[in-house]
């Protein structure tokens, strides 16, 4: 290895010796505010460390890694919610005397995994990144064992996923014993060459099925609600966001570089898995009332809409495909963590307030907080003066330029039933607080879960009324 | 920069308002007042030195009496694209006049939450006077859900007894058939691409693109519904007499005075410019739509009992006669459009406000419960008699002129249409008396403590009444403003054919 590439891969160096030394420094002192500050400082270095690294991008780090303007972005993006994850989690963790410092490891492993999943190239990498991120989760999940929910749920998780990572495997051995190759951009290449024989076409389908079993796209989607509702708030947001994220983009990544999205299977294979998806997770997500199901249920849809830009590929070509997906993932995290930010705002380890009503009168209570909450649901619903709308644009513009109608159809019918349970949250939110049953113990909401909050919300209108620079940026990804 | 100037003052002075509300709760009124006011002195400035003769120019080029062209997102060719011509400052000057109107009839009645109302209420003004003056495609489309939001609020929070399903049904409606305009819009701008290589979403580029008819027709139908439900025409009708129904009366009022004449806008600024030749295809359809919204919408009117659901019906009825004007498509059915647009603005405000000040005296819409008004507030009794007249049509007010300018128009485009339209005519009396009869005369059904209107409220029937009246008689001088405008969109139509 070069000195060059290893400068090049010195974010995820630096995010690897940042958990060592939070491992370390656990080991020397448990101190839930020394943990925090330290895995900030870690995260905050490796992002700091991005310009070094842009400089010389592209350039492949050794035949599993490459670090380009691709994956610097997706790096940056899943660092900075590394950031915002771990500022929720210190005031979720943080109070009373327990000793939950663990949890921060975890996420900087969990970190370590995705940002090494959107800088691969090769299979391998594809499986080692996807691994330590999942392994991560299954404790994060479980990670309040006392509870009966987040045990149950981290368990199922950790059987899915299994199953799931043994389609993906299967799946890539059958691609390699047709084709030879591990590494995704000589895939095009050999395929053709093989004519997409069966063999490659059922090796990829099954390694899509173990990726949408991660995305939880419909029909892979069953073990979602349950595991969003079980976690811990905060690790929830962590699994809509960052897990989902880093795996959209290396499977786009994938895509891409082996030129997959013109064959006709794999169209229709996608196109499936976005009409379900879309249609089953808005209908169902109608039809709750704990607030993590409901966003559980939404982000399936969420991932649908993701997916036309990806149906389209083939004929939008690679420019407009990769800023899509990149833009309505930005506004996809933001949203998410915001949304998931302000329940975990609310709750602590004890105890968590998700149901529906519990967000009564929030919205004079705590006008401030109420008004982030209400931006975040405007902009899941894709309403203007918010980055979803312009993410939502980005979809149409795609949608509509592959000549994708049915999807387009499909897109505003999801949108609307979207829009309606959106509006119900909004709807509780402002209605009066209770003045006759028994006054509710006053919320409690730290300072920095509330800074937090309205950070996001600034970032989201800033994004939604002036998308222009990062515009900007994700034109030079393609 | 006088344009974004306009829409700014709005944005700014509602969140003034809001916050202003901390320190005294009558301040966000005034804060509204004077950011309308300054509004209002700008438009009238643009009038007094303008030159709105300027948009004839004979090429089928408009040029507008003032323009703002900023880049916003070039990545999609996306600019901020303000634009004023006769007109935009006639929907605009109606914008910021029912602006007052709506602040003043909430003075007293709304008491909880002042400084959030405002907001609402600035928020909503300002997307309006965005959506007449925007001509980006994409900056329209931002205007136009921008404005929607705070109505949303507006009702589902002030509103009465059913507010939260009429606020949904609202928001759902309009969301998603402007959800199809964006897909419309969208795919206008890739068509256009696919022959220029360029994206833009400016106006004037995309009205010289030339379309393959079948899409052209598909695109056409995405703006069409998306304006007739805003319009609204029947079958797409149903959110309106929830929404006038259960929204507090500034609500009712900005709803009836102009949202809904930003759908009539959309039709005679976009949808038939763009697609002149699908929109001739499809004008049948659409004046039948607008002959069975107009009989339809009366008919509907004549069995309610409850006031405001009365009063929306009639909206309907009205808004018809908007939808059979456009697509009759000459001059004398456009300018009637355009008339009754202004009038039935005005006079449905202002039946909206006397229904709304009945309310709040008498906690009740419903007329069975009324009667025997005109002896206990003779004042209020007039006044609702005057604009009730003025609804159904009466010679030498605003509604007449524009009524009888879009049958004379239609006339020419399809004699049979116009007939049945015209019975309309005979049912708009029909219906607007009984609302005098039941709740004003008779004997009284129940007593109330009533008070009559007091100086406030009789300042501000003056003043409707004056528009009224100058409508009606000397409607020449919305007629200049908007003539060389609407001749311009014929010639582009006819040089697009």
């Amino acid at each position: 290895m070069t000195f060059a590439a290893f400068i090049a891969i010195l974010p995820i160096i630096l995010t690897a010796g940042a958990s060592v030394a939070v491992m370390l420094g656990i080991a020397f002192e448990r101190s839930h505010a020394q943990t925090v500050r330290l895995s900030l400082i870690g995260l905050g270095l490796a992002i700091l460390s991005l310009p070094i690294a842009g400089l010389l991008a592209p350039i492949q780090a050794t035949p599993l890694i490459i670090i380009d303007d691709y994956a610097l972005f997706f790096i940056g993006l899943i660092l900075s919610t590394g950031v915002v994850v771990t500022l929720l989690f210190s005031d979720y963790f943080g109070q009373g005397d327990s000793e939950d410092e663990e949890i921060y490891l975890l996420l900087l492993t969990a970190v370590l995994g995705a940002v090494v999943l959107v800088a691969s190239r090769h299979f391998a990498t594809l499986f080692l990144g996807l691994e330590t991120m999942s392994v991560s989760l299954f404790a994060m999940i479980a990670y309040t064992v006392r509870k009966e929910m987040a045990l149950e749920s981290g368990v199922k998780y950790l059987i899915l996923s299994g199953v799931s990572s043994g389609f993906l495997l299967f799946g890539s051995a059958l691609v390699y014993a047709e084709l030879g190759t591990f590494e995704f951009d000589q895939m095009s290449v050999l395929a053709d060459s093989a004519n997409w024989s069966p063999m490659v076409i059922v090796g990829l389908t099954m390694a899509v099925s173990g990726l949408a079993f991660k995305l939880s796209l419909v029909p892979f989607h069953l073990w979602t609600s349950d595991v969003y509702q079980g976690a811990p708030a905060p690790v929830t947001a962590f699994v809509a966001t960052v897990s989902k994220g880093a795996i959209f983009a290396l499977l786009l990544r994938y895509f891409v570089s082996a030129d997959a999205l013109h064959n006709f299977p794999v169209v229709i294979v996608f196109t499936i898995l976005a009409l379900l998806s879309i249609l089953v997770g808005n209908l169902l997500a109608l039809l709750q009332d704990d607030l993590k199901r409901l966003f559980a249920y939404s982000s399936i849809a969420h991932m649908g809409y993701l997916l036309i830009p990806f149906v389209a590929g083939a004929v939008i070509g690679k420019q407009l495909l990769i800023e899509s997906v990149a833009f309505y993932l930005v506004a996809y995290f933001i949203t998410t963590l915001g949304a998931f930010g302000m329940i975990s705002a609310l709750s602590n380890a004890d105890r968590e307030f998700t149901h529906i009503e519990d967000l009564k009168g929030l919205f004079w209570e705590k006008p401030l907080l109420a008004a982030a909450f209400t931006t975040m649901l405007l902009s899941l619903a894709g309403i203007p003066l918010t980055a979803g709308f312009i993410a939502k644009f980005y979809i149409f513009a795609s949608g509509v330029q592959g000549a994708m109608w049915l999807l387009i159809f499909t897109l505003v019918l999801g949108s609307g039933i979207g829009l309606y349970y959106y509006l119900r949250v909004v709807m509780v939110m402002m209605k009066s607080p209770d003045t006759s049953s028994e006054p509710a113990e006053p919320r409690q909401i730290a300072q920095s879960g509330q800074l937090v909050l309205v950070g996001l919300m600034l970032l989201l209108i800033y994004l939604g009324v002036n998308p222009g620079p990062l515009t900007e940026v994700i034109t030079g990804l393609g | 920069m006088i344009l974004s100037l306009l829409i700014a003052v709005l944005f700014i002075g509602g969140l003034l308002a809001w916050k202003s509300e901390t320190e005294d709760p009558d301040k966000p009124k005034f804060i509204c007042l004077a950011a309308l006011g300054l509004d209002m002195f700008i438009v009238l400035l643009i009038y007094l030195f303008g030159d709105p003769s300027l948009s004839l120019t004979g090429t089928g080029d408009p040029s507008w009496i003032m323009e703002t062209n900023w880049q916003w997102i070039p990545r999609f060719g996306i600019s901020f694209h303000l634009a004023m011509d006769g007109l935009s400052l006639l929907l605009v000057f109606l914008t910021l006049f029912l602006g007052f109107m709506a602040v003043g009839c909430s003075w007293n009645e709304i008491t909880e939450r002042v400084g959030f109302f405002h907001f609402n209420l600035m928020w909503t003004l300002a997307g309006v006077v965005g959506v007449f003056l925007a001509l980006d495609l994409f900056l329209f489309f931002f205007f136009w859900e921008v404005m929607i939001i705070p109505m949303f609020f507006l009702i589902s929070i002030w509103g009465h007894e059913k507010k939260v399903y009429a606020a949904i049904k609202f928001f759902l409606f309009t969301q998603v058939s402007s959800l199809l305009m964006l897909a419309a819009i969208v795919a206008l701008v890739i068509v256009n691409y696919q022959s220029s290589g360029e994206y833009t979403f400016d106006y004037l580029v995309l009205l010289k693109t030339s379309i393959d008819p079948d899409m052209a027709y598909w695109l056409m139908l995405g703006f069409f519904i998306a304006f007739v439900v805003k319009l609204p025409g029947v079958p797409f009708h149903t959110w309106l007499p929830d929404a006038h129904t259960q929204a507090p009366t500034a609500g009712s009022v900005l709803l009836a005075g102009i949202l809904l004449k930003t759908g009539a806008y959309g039709l005679i600024r976009f949808v038939v410019p763009l697609f002149p030749d699908a929109s001739a295809e499809f004008a049948p359809i659409a004046m039948f739509l607008g002959v069975i919204s107009i009989l339809y919408g009366a008919h509907m009117a004549f069995a309610q009992s409850d006031m405001k659901r009365l009063i929306a019906y009639t909206s309907i009825s009205h808004m018809g006669f908007i939808l059979l004007g456009v697509f009759a498509w000459n001059e004398w059915a456009l300018q009637g459009a355009v008339m009754t647009m202004l009038a039935h603005g005005i006079s449905s405000a202002a039946l909206f406000m006397i229904a709304g000040a009945l309310q709040q005296r008498m906690h009740t819409r419903d007329m069975r419960r009324m009667g025997g008004l005109w002896g206990q507030v003779p004042r209020l009794s007039v006044v609702a008699l005057f604009f009730t007249v003025a609804a159904l049509g009466m010679p030498g007010l605003g509604n007449f002129i524009g009524e009888f300018l879009v049958l004379l128009g239609a006339f020419q485009a399809d004699i049979w249409m116009t007939v049945f339209a015209s019975l309309g005519l005979i049912a708009a009396p029909v219906y607007s008396l009984i609302l005098v009869q039941k709740a004003f005369h008779c004997e009284p059904r129940e007593s109330h403590k009533l008070w009559d209107f007091g100086q406030r409220e009789m300042t501000m029937m003056a003043f409707m009444i004056v528009a009224m009246v100058w409508m009606g008689v000397y409607p020449q001088t919305m007629l200049n403003l908007s003539a060389p405008v609407l001749e311009n969109l014929n010639q582009i139509v006819a040089f697009k054919d």
